[in-house]
């Protein structure tokens, strides 16, 4: 077994017991963290089949973006675990049995006799100076011009829609609007009065 | 050398441990989203593993996306919850009846 192998199973078998651990929590935010060790593990992995870019953009956006507001949205929450947890046993030998059919029907598929090293030989290794960044720029930037910017439409559209869903008028809370504060005139609010004065 | 199939294994057996997340967690829509980034992860892993061995770019270029519109979903599918615990005080599945589906 080579070095490389070695890693390869270490960061798989983190995976797994990290995905593993997401699904069978009791607290939702052990979930959350178990997540962001199975995210950073596939980095890893991502590491070694050479998309740098990729396994760097996994821990950047994912670890550092979206896990830390599903992080945000749990804290907000006020969760009742309990009732959450109610079918949790009696699923529990269902979900077991799914998984295990699934995986194997899936390995049949996908395992060594159809994708071993002699179907799919292990590519050249790239030298050193190459970069992987440079080379999904090149393509990103020509071929996929349109497909990129649609992206960047779409994320606008989840900011957008994320914004409009969460933002909510509240016509009971004491709110200033500095603006009217700021454009206020001393004739506003001050009343001169003229008067006798007051003979003790 | 990794094999495309030690790969290809990996992202089947993250996906078969994901679907049974959506079962035996199905009332906590929280740890169901969380089920769904890993199910993209998986599949990502797939396309990785395909780009490297074929020697083909274009697998990662949709893994970008992927990874995108997995961001997206992420941001409005929490909004959701967010205004659904507004209203209901809950984030149980069974609590969401109104469409009495």
């Amino acid at each position: 077994m080579t070095f490389e192998k070695f890693i390869f199973y270490v960061l798989a078998a983190v995976l797994i017991i990290s995905a593993t651990m997401v699904i069978t929590r009791k607290n939702p935010v052990h979930a959350a963290l178990s997540l962001i060790l199975a995210f950073v593990a596939s980095s890893g992995i991502w590491l070694l089949a050479e998309a740098e870019f990729l396994a760097i953009v996994l821990v950047l956006v994912y670890v550092g973006a979206v896990m830390v507001l599903f992080l945000f949205v749990l804290m907000m929450l006020d969760i009742d675990v309990a009732t959450l947890r109610a079918g949790f046993i009696k699923m529990l030998p269902l979900g077991i049995l799914m998984a295990i059919a699934m995986a194997a029907e899936l390995i049949l598929v996908v395992g060594p006799e159809n994708f071993g090293l002699d179907k799919f030989a292990a590519p050249a290794r790239h030298a050193a100076d190459y970069s992987n960044t440079e080379e999904l720029g090149g393509v990103l930037y020509t071929v996929y011009m349109y497909p990129f910017e649609i992206a960047a439409v779409i994320l606008l559209v989840a900011i957008i829609a994320a914004i409009g869903l969460t933002m909510r008028r509240r016509p009971d809370s004491k709110y200033l609007d500095p603006a009217n504060q700021v454009v206020v005139k001393r004739k506003d609010r001050v009343r001169m009065v003229s008067m006798d004065a007051e003979k003790g | 050398m990794i094999e495309l199939s030690d790969y290809l294994i990996l992202g089947a057996i993250l996906f078969a441990i994901s679907v049974a997340g959506i079962f035996i967690n199905r009332k906590n829509v929280i740890i169901l989203l969380m089920c769904v980034e890993l199910m993209l992860l998986a599949v990502n892993m797939n396309f990785v593993a395909f780009s490297h061995f074929l020697g083909d770019t274009v697998g990662q270029v949709f893994v970008f996306f992927i990874l995108t519109v997995a961001a997206a979903e992420a941001a409005i599918g929490l909004a959701i919850l967010v205004v659904l615990f507004r209203s209901k005080r809950s984030i149980n599945v069974e609590d969401m009846d109104a469409l009495r589906g």
